[in-house]
This record gives C-alpha cells, sequence and structure tokens, in this order.
C-alpha cells in the first residue's frame, strides 16, 4: 500500500479498515440495493411487499448498525481520524465509483424513467413496480420515478440521520438540527403530500416547506388551476407558498440566519448533512471558487426570476376575467419590488457589500428592468425576448435536473455535499443575500484564541475560509454559511460559536481582541 | 527602500511580515530553511490523523505572498554578520539587510539521553519531525509500540496522533500526574485519567535513563530509571522545548536561553529584533516567563514589532495572560493566572469543580485576602476571550465571576449549562471556608 496520497506532501495510511461489525453492516445494506438492482432489471418478485420491506429495511438496518459500530465504541468527541487516507471520502477509487454510480441513477432518473421501470400505458415494471405496493398504501396511486426518489431519499437522510447523531453525539446542536431534517423530510416531503393526494385527489403535490424559487415550478399555471379548482384550502397553501417567500422566510432569516432553513428544514439540506457529511471537506476553499460562486449562484436567481415571471406572464390575461391578476399588473408589481430592494440596498446596506457585488446588482438590475421593458416594445405572443415555456423547460433542464440532481448529489464524492447549496441555489442566494444584510446570525470568533490550524475551513462544505475571518479575530458574517455548526464542532480551541445577536457590531472588527494590550490595539486600529 | 529580513516563517516572523507591508512599502524577505510557505505549526497533529492535508494547515494560499511582496527565501542562515548587516547560507549564498529579525523559534529541549542520535528517536516540533514521524511510525506493523517521554502539551498530542493509527503508546510522565507543573492537581489528575482512557499506558513517576538500541543501530526499548525495559520502536522527546539560536554563537548577540531583547523587542544589536518562540525578555512582563513558547505570544510580538519598525516605537506589551489546548476529546482555555500547587502564590486560593462525567472541570483562582479574581482554567466548557479580559481589567470578584459566569459561556447553542451547580458548589465551599 502507497504510502504517499495524492495531494499530500506527506501522507499515511489509513488508519484501519473496516471492523468486523462494520464489514457486517455494509454488507446487509448492499443486500437490500442488491434487490433495487434486480428490480430495476426486471427480475420479477412474488410478493412485492415483502421484498421492497426486506430491502428498505436492510439499507437502513445496515446504515444505522454502521453508524453505531463506527462510533458507539469511541469517545464521543470528533470523529476525523483518517478521512483523507480514505478512498472513499478522499476522491480515490470508492469515491469515483460512488460518484459515477450516482450520477448514472440520477441520469435514470430525471431522463429515462422508462430504464427504472416507468410505462406510459399499464402497469409499471422494474424497480417502480417494485414500490407500487408502497404508494398504494399512502396515496392510493401506483409509484412513480419520483415516488421511488421521495422513498429512498427519505430513507437517506433517515438512516444517514442516525449515523450523523452518533458521529456528533457529544454536540446538542448537531444531535437537534439532525432530528429537525429527518423529521421534515419524513413527514413534510414524503408523508403529507402523499396523505393528502389521499384525502383530496385534485390538491397537488405540494411539500409545504419546499419553497420558492427552490420550488421553482410552484406558480405554473396547472398548479394554480389545481390550487384554485382544490377550494379553499388549495387557496390556502397557495396563500401560504406567497407569504412562505415574502413574510415567514424574511423574519426567520432575520431573527436565526438561513440555517433555519438550509440546514434544519431543507431537504437538499437535510440529505447534504446526513448522507453527505463524508464529503464536506471535499469543498473548494480558494477565492476564486468563491468568485465563480458569487457569479453562478447569483445568475441563477436572476434566471429563476425572469423564468418565474415570464411563465406567470404567459397565462396571466389583459383583464380580471381570468386571473385576479393582469398582466399589466403582475409585470408592474413585480418590477416595483425589486426596484424596492435595490433601492434599499444601495441606500441603507452599500457600504457593507462589496464592489464586484454592487457591480453584480447594478448589472442584474439593469437587466431584468430591461427584459422587462422589452414587453413593451415585443408585444403579444412574445414574452421578453424568449418564450416562457422556452425559458421553463431550460430552467427545469439546467438547473432543476442537470445542477440539482446530477451535480449537486451525484458529485457529492468528487465535488463535495453542498455544491448545488453553494454554486446553484437561489433560495440559499436570497436567504443569504438576507443573512449577509439583514440578519441577528453569525458566527462569533473568541478572541484571541483562534490558532489557523484550518478545522474551520477543512470542515466547512460551504467551501467558506473561515479560518482567514477567526486568525484576524473577526465575526464571520458570509451569505453562504449554512450554520451548520462544524466549524464550531471541529475547533479544538473553542474559537467559534454560532449565535444570533444585535445587528451592531455583528460584522466590524473594531472590539478585535487578539490579546495585546488593549492602548496597543486602539493604536493598531487608529490610521496610520 | 528599507529592506527587512525576517529569518523564520512561523506565526510570529509571518505576522510581522503581514503587519509591516499593512503599514508600509518596505522591501521584506522571509527566509525559511523548513517549509516554503507558512504553515500552522499547532496543527501538524492533524496532518498525521488524516483530518487535512498539507495544504489545509497553510492559512494562505501560495499566490498570497506575490500579492503582498513578501519575499519568500529557502535556506538556512549559518551566520549573522551584524558589521557587514550580512546573512550567510549554508549553500553559499549571501543577502544584506537594514533591519533584521529573528523568528527562529523554538527545537526540542533534551536531557541528554544516551541513545538520543538513533534514528527512530524523535520531537515534535517542525516538518521535518513529522516527516520523520511518517517514515518511522506509519502504521502499528512498522511500529507497534511507541514511548513517549514528558508528559506536556507536545507529549499529549502525539499520544493521540500514535493512537489514531492504532500504535501502542507508553507515555512516561515524571510527574504524578499529567502537566502538574502547569496545572493544579485536581485538573491534571482528570486529564491522566482522561489520557489512560483512550488505551494510552500512561506511567507517572517514570523517567527515561537510556535508549537501548538494537544489533542494527535502530530503537530497541527504553529503559526507565527504576531499571525496566520498555519494548518499543520509536521514542517520542516531548520534554519541552527550547529557543532555536545556535546559528547566533559568534554574531555577538547576546543570548542567555533565549535571545535577550527589550521591551521593545531590539537586541543587543541596534536594528536587530527577535520575535516568538526564540525571544527572551531581560525583564520578565508580570507573571510572564522571559522565554514565551506561545502560538500567541508570538503573533502579538509580530504584531508590536511591526508597529516600532513602521515609525512608531511600541512595546511589547501583552495584556492578560490567555492560552488553550486540547488534550484528546477535552478542549482547555485558560485567562489570567491559575498556578499549579508547584508554583502557586501565597495570597492564591483555588476553587475547584468538576462534574460527575470526569470529562469538564474549572478552577477559578482568587486572592486570599481581596477574594479578587486572578484566573481560571476551564476543561470541556468553552468561554469569552473577551468577557474575562474585561473582568480582568475591573478587578472583579471570585464571587462576582462565578455568579456570571454564564455571560461568558462560549459554549455551542442548546448545550447544557453547568453554572447553576457550579454556584452552588461555590457556595458550599465558601460556607465551610467560613466556618
Amino acid at each position: 500500500m502507497s504510502t504517499l496520497s495524492r495531494d499530500m506532501s506527506i501522507g499515511g495510511q489509513p488508519p484501519q479498515s473496516l471492523n468486523i461489525q462494520q464489514k457486517l453492516a455494509t454488507l446487509l445494506g448492499i443486500m437490500g440495493l442488491v434487490i433495487l438492482l434486480l428490480a430495476t432489471f426486471n427480475v420479477q418478485f412474488p410478493n412485492k411487499t415483502l421484498w421492497l420491506t426486506l430491502s428498505l429495511s436492510a439499507i437502513t438496518a445496515g446504515t444505522i448498525w454502521f453508524g453505531a459500530a463506527s462510533y458507539l465504541s469511541k469517545h464521543p468527541g470528533i470523529k476525523n481520524d483518517g478521512v483523507f487516507f480514505k478512498s472513499v471520502s478522499h476522491r480515490g477509487f470508492w469515491g469515483w465509483v460512488l460518484g459515477i454510480g450516482l450520477t448514472i441513477f440520477y441520469i435514470l432518473l430525471y431522463f429515462f424513467p422508462e430504464y427504472l421501470g416507468l410505462t406510459r400505458e399499464g402497469d409499471n415494471k422494474g424497480i417502480i413496480a417494485l414500490f407500487d405496493p408502497l404508494s398504494r398504501f399512502l396515496s392510493g396511486n401506483p409509484a412513480s420515478q419520483w415516488f421511488v426518489y421521495g422513498t429512498l431519499y427519505t430513507v437517506a437522510i433517515f438512516a444517514f440521520g442516525f449515523k450523523f447523531i452518533w458521529k456528533y453525539r457529544h454536540n446538542r446542536y448537531e444531535i437537534l438540527r439532525t432530528i429537525s431534517v429527518m423529521f421534515f423530510q419524513t413527514s413534510f416531503a414524503f408523508l403529507i403530500p402523499e396523505i393528502m393526494a389521499r384525502l383530496n385527489g385534485t390538491l397537488p403535490y405540494y411539500d409545504l416547506k419546499n419553497i420558492w424559487p427552490l420550488n421553482y415550478y410552484n406558480f405554473e399555471r396547472y398548479r394554480i388551476n389545481a390550487f384554485i379548482d382544490a377550494g379553499d384550502i388549495g387557496i390556502a397553501m397557495l396563500i401560504f407558498g406567497v407569504l412562505s417567500i415574502f413574510v415567514i422566510t424574511p423574519v426567520l432569516t432575520y431573527f436565526y440566519g438561513k440555517r433555519w432553513y438550509c440546514s434544519w428544514v431543507c431537504g437538499c439540506g437535510g440529505l447534504a448533512e446526513t448522507a453527505g457529511d463524508p464529503f464536506r471537506h471535499l469543498s473548494d476553499k480558494s477565492v476564486f471558487a468563491w468568485k465563480v460562486e458569487r457569479w453562478v449562484v447569483h445568475s441563477v436567481v436572476v434566471f429563476v426570476t425572469l423564468m418565474t415571471t415570464a411563465v406567470i406572464y404567459s397565462y396571466l390575461g389583459h383583464d380580471t376575467s381570468k386571473y385576479w391578476l393582469t398582466k399589466n399588473t403582475f409585470l408592474l408589481g413585480v418590477a416595483g419590488l425589486l426596484t424596492l430592494v435595490f433601492v434599499w440596498v444601495m441606500v441603507f446596506k452599500r457600504a457593507q457589500l462589496q464592489k464586484d457585488a454592487q457591480y453584480g446588482a447594478i448589472g442584474y438590475f439593469v437587466i431584468i428592468m430591461g427584459l422587462i421593458g422589452f414587453h413593451f416594445i415585443s408585444g403579444e405572443g412574445n414574452v421578453f425576448l424568449f418564450k416562457a415555456e422556452a425559458l421553463r423547460k431550460t430552467y427545469a433542464f439546467l438547473i432543476g435536473a442537470v445542477f440539482s440532481g446530477v451535480i449537486g448529489v451525484g458529485f457529492y464524492p468528487i465535488l463535495g455535499n453542498r455544491v448545488w447549496c453553494r454554486f446553484g441555489c437561489p433560495m440559499a442566494a436570497i436567504l443569504g443575500f438576507q443573512q449577509r444584510l439583514f440578519s441577528r446570525f453569525r458566527i462569533t470568533t473568541n478572541g484571541g484564541q483562534c490558532i489557523s490550524c484550518g478545522n474551520c475551513s477543512t470542515y466547512c462544505e460551504m467551501g467558506i475560509d473561515v479560518r482567514a475571518y477567526a486568525q484576524k479575530g473577526q465575526n464571520i458574517v458570509r451569505s453562504s454559511c449554512v450554520g451548520c455548526g462544524i466549524c464550531s464542532a471541529v475547533c479544538p480551541r473553542g474559537v467559534l460559536k454560532l449565535e444570533n445577536g444585535p445587528l451592531q457590531g455583528r460584522i466590524d472588527s473594531q472590539d478585535i481582541l487578539l490579546g495585546n494590550d488593549v492602548d496597543l490595539m486602539k493604536v493598531i486600529q487608529s490610521p496610520k | 527602500m528599507e529592506h527587512i529580513v525576517i529569518i523564520g516563517n512561523g506565526i510570529a516572523g509571518v505576522t510581522a511580515a503581514r503587519h509591516i507591508r499593512k503599514l508600509s512599502d518596505k522591501k521584506i524577505s522571509i527566509i525559511s530553511s523548513e517549509a516554503t510557505h507558512f504553515f500552522s505549526r499547532t496543527a501538524l497533529m492533524y496532518v498525521y490523523m488524516g483530518h487535512m492535508r498539507w495544504t489545509d494547515i497553510e492559512p494562505y494560499e501560495p499566490h498570497f505572498w506575490e500579492k503582498n511582496r513578501l519575499e519568500l527565501l529557502h535556506g538556512y542562515v549559518e551566520r549573522v554578520a551584524p558589521e557587514k548587516k550580512a546573512l550567510y547560507f549554508s549553500d553559499g549564498r549571501s543577502i544584506t539587510y537594514d533591519k533584521l529579525i529573528l523568528a527562529t523559534g523554538s527545537k526540542t529541549n533534551t536531557f541528554g539521553w544516551k541513545g538520543l542520535e538513533l534514528p527512530q528517536v524523535l520531537g515534535l516540533v517542525n516538518k521535518q519531525d513529522l516527516e520523520k514521524l511518517e517514515r518511522v511510525a506509519p502504521n502499528k506493523q512498522v511500529c507497534p509500540r511507541a514511548v513517549i517521554v514528558g508528559g506536556g502539551l507536545i507529549g499529549v498530542e502525539l499520544a493521540e496522533m500514535l493512537r489514531t493509527r492504532g500504535i501502542a503508546v507508553t507515555f512516561l510522565v515524571r510527574e504524578d500526574a499529567f502537566w502538574t507543573g502547569v496545572l493544579p492537581k485536581g485538573e491534571a489528575q482528570m486529564i491522566s485519567r482522561h489520557i489512560a482512557s483512550h488505551g494510552v499506558d500512561l506511567r507517572h513517576g517514570t523517567n527515561m535513563d537510556a535508549i537501548l538500541p538494537d544489533e542494527q543501530g535502530n530503537v530497541r526499548a527504553v529503559l526507565t530509571t527504576d531499571g525496566e525495559e520498555i519494548p518499543c520502536s520509536m521514542v517520542g522527546i516531548t520534554t519541552g522545548v527550547k529557543p532555536n539560536i545556535e546559528f547566533l554563537q559568534g554574531s555577538g548577540i547576546a543570548t542567555d536561553r533565549g535571545i535577550l531583547v527589550d521591551r521593545t523587542l531590539e537586541t543587543s544589536v541596534k536594528g536587530i529584533f527577535a520575535i516568538g518562540d526564540c525571544a527572551q525578555q531581560r525583564e520578565p512582563i508580570g507573571n510572564r516567563p522571559p522565554v514565551e513558547a506561545v502560538w500567541y505570544t508570538g503573533r502579538m510580538m509580530g504584531e508590536a514589532l511591526a508597529r516600532t519598525l513602521c515609525g512608531t516605537p511600541t512595546e511589547y506589551r501583552p495584556s492578560h495572560w490567555f492560552n488553550s489546548a486540547k488534550f484528546f476529546d477535552i478542549e482547555y482555555q485558560t485567562y489570567g493566572w491559575v498556578f499549579s500547587e508547584a508554583r502557586r502564590k501565597e495570597y492564591e486560593v483555588h476553587f475547584h469543580w468538576r462534574h460527575r462525567d470526569d470529562d469538564k472541570c474549572i478552577t477559578v483562582a482568587y486572592h486570599r485576602d481581596t477574594g479578587k479574581f486572578l484566573g481560571i482554567n476551564t476543561f470541556g466548557i468553552r468561554m469569552r476571550h473577551e468577557v474575562f479580559e474585561r473582568w480582568l481589567n475591573e478587578d472583579r470578584a471570585a464571587g462576582y465571576v462565578i455568579q456570571h459566569l454564564r455571560e461568558a459561556n462560549f459554549d455551542p447553542e442548546f448545550y447544557r449549562g453547568y453554572e447553576t451547580e457550579i454556584v452552588n458548589a461555590f457556595n458550599t465551599q465558601q460556607k465551610q471556608t467560613v466556618l
């Protein structure tokens, strides 16, 4: 075995291979997966309910057992020994095998569900058919590829959630946060929508915690019509969807930072924090990556805003006979809202934004206003420069499928577990924008105690160079921070704490205290 | 343009360089024979443990140095010639300087044991030590057992590192509990128990007599002063560090244990300064030892010296003492002064509280007569530097500090608080003292 690992001047061997229990647990989990694989290749199981139960139980039990065997015999504490020596967690052979396997699964799921057994006419086949009994039990309908995906997704968060809780069993923040994502995934994302479908067949499938723009399709015509057709409860859900964006989200983000969503509620975050946890250190911490992040994620926000505006605009009428809103009121409303936000930022928060962010804000604002302006020039039929439907399809393909699924999860073992959240998620970008400018949340640096060791930066799944702030005694207020709390957990010197506090003195480092006499600190801070 | 040359790219030298660059346009060169780029010395252990790669313990990306016009020179300075303002490298090169900063750090302190020259004997101070450890103890097949000599911060780190690779560790500690030169008994004993619970064969009151070689000249065993032979494949020497200053012999720069400096960190030769582990204060500052081999003090000296060199003469005036460490799973922080039994001041009284789980405790030191709060050691409970700095400045009483301990808590959200329990324990102890 080589003692030198790629990218290391000094490397070592894995501390130890898997212990017997871990091996047996892995075997159990793989047996569960083999059942699914056989089903995919159309092996007919006589009793689908039994085999599906066996399969999901084996996967869940295997994962939970693996977690127990990994951590419970050890002291509570940080469990990062050998992370950079293990093939699966350091882009070694098994890391690539896993990454390619997940990617293939996502490509099939999004683009070729027929290979998973989806049939247009008649009964399902393959793996989807295997899930029919469970789907019928919950909603009364046969399974779809999305039901299969949702079930496996929930199983993953649930089982790996146990593993994560045991890994961080000394840390109550991590435990509560993980219980929270396990709860929201199992109930809000998985069970409640299925049960609601059973109770009220006309309601569209709605994961209530999935908020626009993450849920970019929420205001499409078919959904709006379905909401309206479903009567009061439908209208209530629609109103809740709108309130989530404009009231609930900003209020919670003001008090707690975007973590209330990204690492306590969100399903994408839930998977990243549980199944994705072993890959968190793979995120790119370079300044270059940060630049790319800001451009890409904000472009997605612009894209989704434009797309949604265009889609809604396309089905609204010129008078109130079709919908309460008319084309013009809607468009003016959007423009007005954007202008309001833009003016507020430029007037009150200009100083807090870095130069390029200001350029970005100005640029994007001009683009959006420009495109809306085109409406008045381009006339009927065409919305903006593009057909709304074309925009929607492009977004659904590029962002909804390729970015969030194939790259976002498929590439966990290669790019880290929060690639989607960091580079792609428009919801995270909007919450982050608010977190940066108008929130009580920050990561406090404990005076001068930082030793620049780098554990915080290494284990930041969002690629934030936490150390760069901590070693200067500055608090960390970054839009991308999802508040997972791992930087604080892995810090060996007790330097970092996630907390909510007054806006006053949240970012500025006037009170930095690195240990030199206070007089000296004053001297250093005074302009030369 | 004035040329400032810094020997040593550790925390002291690099902090000085960064601050000089912030404040001026001077030409800055940093010389190191250890590593091409600055790294966090305190994080060496995490590379061996697989928590981080080498690149991860470097706080700045490679482009940082060029962008800030900090010239990095790789080489070993053999001789300093103040009369010519010149430095001579071991490979024959030489450069001149206008101002010289010596920030050469520490090296392993040894006590002349027999067998120190054997190839499997090492300290854990620099990058080369880590590379050597990787060769000597890559796994438990090559190195089934290691002996560590010296119960201090580096010793416990080395023990933790070796345990992650399943290597058996015998840890020889001269005292009757871990680090009792610094920690009060109650804490030292708790840490000893914790170390032992990690499968370390911890031998208190045990000294090494010699390191024994086999026929090939490799380490075979350690002989204790009690005459016991402990078979091992590697010996870690962690009996402290000493300033790394041999190369200054004959330079005319006054040295004692370290390089003697005044309060502006200037040596006996004008224009030559010393900072960090290698510097020795001519007059000790408060309770501080004259040589402070601590990350934080190196950083503070670097900041202060940068001011001086950029036109604002600034003394090194550290504020209240603080430090931190981690012993396997137990974090340690200290603010102000809490002395061990061996070094306790005659006026110093302790209040000690330990949690029943035996992984958390605090010790509060206060003045016997006035009740003034002197300092705190905290284990397993994080506390705020800023708050203790303030309380120490305000000369608060120990009673006040303990009543307000919650304000200083820095544990993550939702953690259990122990303040009530601590206050009750304190009140009980006070009553007993009064009676």
